[in-house]
């Protein structure tokens, strides 16, 4: 980081970047230049004659080392554990975790306690959020009050207040005639019902996914027939009432078919994904390791390779982290009684690029669904390298390698999934309202 | 050296959490040692020293009459100082983890502790904990290592060999980790494995673990060398896993009809403790001719016996090679 003499004005520039942005398609040399808490300009063209001599006085200069400079991570699925849950992470540090992983969004789950069905915690999140200056937190709503599936959550008043849409959190919207009023009721406000598609009655006191290794390991099954089912049902709700559905962490084959087929009908649908679905399956529980204990469950190898394809053709919209944190405590216990979830900020980018390395989907592609697709999807002022717009970006090395250790991650809990997987992808810089927030400093 | 190198070479675990990944030698050793006690156990004075100074656990989180009775005797016989712990469901409720269970025993540096425990891979996790061995006396829906090794030794003293036969196991197969480990130990021996029940009782892709699936008990049962019938828990009947008990036993239920689709010297086996009338008929497990329920009982003790005597034997040799 350089300064140049004289500086008194708040611009700074990107240079000797590889700027992409997946909403124009631009994957080219060049540089961005901020002001305050804005993009002023950015290009190829920019600064372009003459190096970094001919960059004007006063203006701080970022060398990116050729390194790519994207828009900021948009993580549209995170659990947060503040409040309520503090000792498994608090907005502080899961903050501190999220920028250390490149993102700059992240929309948190209901399911705290109190649970974000009132507009006060709707506000308690936002203000708390504010206060810690790193990446921007935007709450969802509850569907139902308490998460309890039985009545409405005051779906416009907690939209008024900040909620960006609604879910149930972890907990599916399970009965039909509940999420057909959520559905019909929110689409009055142009409101968006995200589900947790897993039928309970098929799922519940399961652990893992069905098959040989359950069989062999004792353990009840979870069978794909839970998601399938309620990705069935609710397509058939969203056409019957004209709803807009989002369908969280997508886990089968069969459902990411019945999804591609309801987009091609024009309905209002769309889904994510998470890192584990596309680059895990069952077999990373190997002889009971909790911390691969996932809801919905790893699944067989045929799934994780359509949960790539779908990611690929765009039948998967979004990728999104599904960080849940969980303590120590939560996961070393037998795997029926450990708790489902794992930890997923600091790994979004790295897994995700696994996808780039491998061949199998290009860097733009993929950028596009951490990036500019949630955003879109939820209407935030982020995903995108525009004029004009607030400066959030991550600058990181695709190639650089580096190993997981749970030990090492910032957040709190340490339930990652991937302890000692070799990833190639390092966050070298996170950028929030044009202030870095954070630094890779090795 | 070097006898006893030799020996630890022969089972080269620390642990006995399960039948899978054991060698057929290392099971014939383990039956063999066994053997040797049934005799002894036959005799006035059972008590050998061999475990003396050594100290037992037997860590029960799982109600259980029959197990833990003949592990003690199993350690008691050998000379070893053995306590019995009978962790109820409510204790456990008042927060303390199995991982603390199993750091507060450790401190106390028991020679072997036996669990018992009712969720698959509990026993495998308290193993990781511990400096000791550890032998799995049933866990959820696992394994019941010492079951299927006092199984095994029964068939082979009635037939003589364990290869070649065919082996039906019938009933809850979804919920037993009695099926599980003959499974496993019935393969790894050579002989054939069948399992019969409603589809509702056999678990996905149990074919795979080596074992041919029938839902018919004349089919299945068809030229079997020996039935081995398991216990029903006839709570399941609240989650639909079968309509009545009566009709479970109407299809399912052992009677000398169906048994007469076996072979004529087919052996009767239950790893007890029985329902008659549910899954077998009184007469068919009182015939002395045919069932060999009783003596799965005797060869129990036996066996754990030969369990403790082989762990604790590589513990020894494991601290000497410490020194």
């Amino acid at each position: 980081m350089a300064l140049k003499p004289g500086t008194t004005s708040n611009k700074v520039a990107y240079v000797n970047a590889r700027l992409l942005d997946p909403a124009t398609g631009l994957d080219a040399p060049g540089a961005l230049l901020s002001e305050g808490e804005i993009i002023t300009d950015f290009g190829p063209q920019l600064f372009s004659g003459g190096g970094l001599e001919s960059i004007p006085s006063g203006i701080q200069i970022i060398d990116c080392a050729g390194h790519c400079l994207c828009p900021g991570l948009v993580d549209m699925r995170v659990q947060l554990r503040e409040p309520g849950y503090e000792h498994q992470g608090t907005i502080i540090s899961d903050s501190e975790s999220a920028v250390a992983g490149g993102i700059t969004s992240m929309v948190c789950l209901p399911n705290t306690q109190p649970v974000i069905d009132d507009m006060s915690v709707v506000e308690f999140v936002a203000r708390r959020a504010r206060l810690v200056g790193l990446t921007k937190v935007y709450p969802y709503g509850a569907v139902t009050k308490g998460l309890a599936g039985k009545e409405l959550a005051e779906l416009g008043l907690l939209a008024q207040s900040g909620a960006l849409a609604f879910t149930d959190g972890i907990k599916a919207v399970a009965d039909a005639s509940v999420l057909r009023r959520a559905l019909s009721y929110a689409s009055t406000f142009g409101l968006m019902i995200v589900q947790h598609a897993e039928e309970p009655s098929l799922a519940d006191g399961g652990d893992m996914n069905p098959g040989e290794l359950a069989t062999r390991l004792g353990l009840s099954g979870i069978p794909r027939e839970a998601e399938i089912i309620m990705v069935e049902r609710d397509i058939r709700l969203v056409e019957m009432t004209g709803g807009k559905l989002h369908f969280a962490h997508i886990s089968t084959a069969d459902s990411i078919d019945k999804i591609r087929d309801a987009k091609s009908r024009g309905l209002n649908i769309t889904c994510d994904t998470a890192p584990p679905y596309f680059s895990l399956n069952e077999l990373s529980i190997g002889d009971y390791r909790t911390f691969a204990k996932l809801s919905p469950p790893l699944r067989s190898e045929d799934d994780r390779q359509a949960v790539v394809q779908g990611i690929s053709d765009g039948t998967i919209d979004i990728i999104a982290s599904d960080h849940t944190p969980q303590d120590e405590e939560s996961k070393r216990l037998p795997f029926a009684q450990a708790g489902f979830g794992g930890v997923g900020l600091e790994t979004l980018l790295a897994v995700s690029l696994e996808l780039y390395h491998k061949g199998e989907i290009d860097l733009l592609n993929i950028l596009k669904h951490l990036t500019c697709a949630p955003a879109d999807l939820l209407k935030l002022p982020a995903g995108k390298l525009e004029k004009g717009r607030r400066a959030d970006l991550t600058i990181f090395n695709p190639e650089r390698s580096w190993k997981v250790n749970a030990d090492d991650l910032i957040s709190k809990s340490k339930n990652t999934p991937f302890d000692g997987r070799p990833l190639q992808g390092v966050v070298m810089r996170t950028v929030i309202d044009g202030r870095t927030v954070f630094e890779n400093e090795s | 050296m070097t006898r006893k190198a030799a020996d630890t070479t022969q089972f080269p675990h620390r642990h006995l959490l399960g039948i899978e990944g054991l060698s057929s030698s290392e099971i014939t050793l383990l039956l063999d040692r066994a053997e040797s006690y049934v005799e002894q156990n036959r005799q006035a004075d059972k008590r050998k020293t061999l475990l003396r100074g050594r100290t037992i656990i037997n860590l029960f989180f799982e109600a259980s009459t029959r197990t833990i009775t003949s592990f003690e005797l199993a350690g008691k016989r050998l000379g070893g100082d053995v306590i019995n712990m009978a962790v109820s469901a409510s204790s456990m409720q008042k927060g303390e983890t199995i991982v603390d269970t199993a750091m507060t025993l450790n401190a106390m540096h028991p020679d072997v502790i036996t669990v018992r425990h009712a969720d698959s891979g509990a026993v495998k996790l308290l193993s990781e904990k511990v400096n000791c061995a550890v032998i799995n006396a049933g866990d959820g829906k696992h394994e019941h290592p010492t079951q299927a090794l006092l199984d095994a030794l029964t068939i082979r003293r009635r037939k003589g060999k364990l290869a070649g036969l065919q082996v039906a196991i019938c009933g809850d197969i979804a919920h037993s980790r009695v099926a599980r480990s003959n499974i496993h130990l019935l393969n790894t021996m050579g002989a054939s494995v069948r399992l019969i029940a409603p589809k509702t009782l056999i678990p996905s892709e149990i074919e795979k673990m080596g074992a041919e699936v029938f839902n018919d008990m004349d089919l299945g049962l068809k030229d079997c060398d020996i039935v081995m019938m398991l216990r029903l828990q006839t709570e399941r009947m609240h989650s639909n896993f079968f309509p009545s008990i009566r009709e479970y036993f109407h299809f399912f239920g052992l009677t000398y009809e169906k048994l007469a689709n076996a072979k004529p010297d087919a052996l009767v086996m239950h790893p007890g403790p029985m329902n008659r009338g549910v899954e077998i008929d009184s007469e068919v497990a009182d015939d002395i001719g045919r069932s060999a329920i009783r003596e799965q009982v005797e060869m129990g003790v036996a066996v754990r016996m030969a369990c403790l005597e082989i762990l604790t034997r590589n513990i020894s040799d494991q601290s000497q090679e410490k020194c």
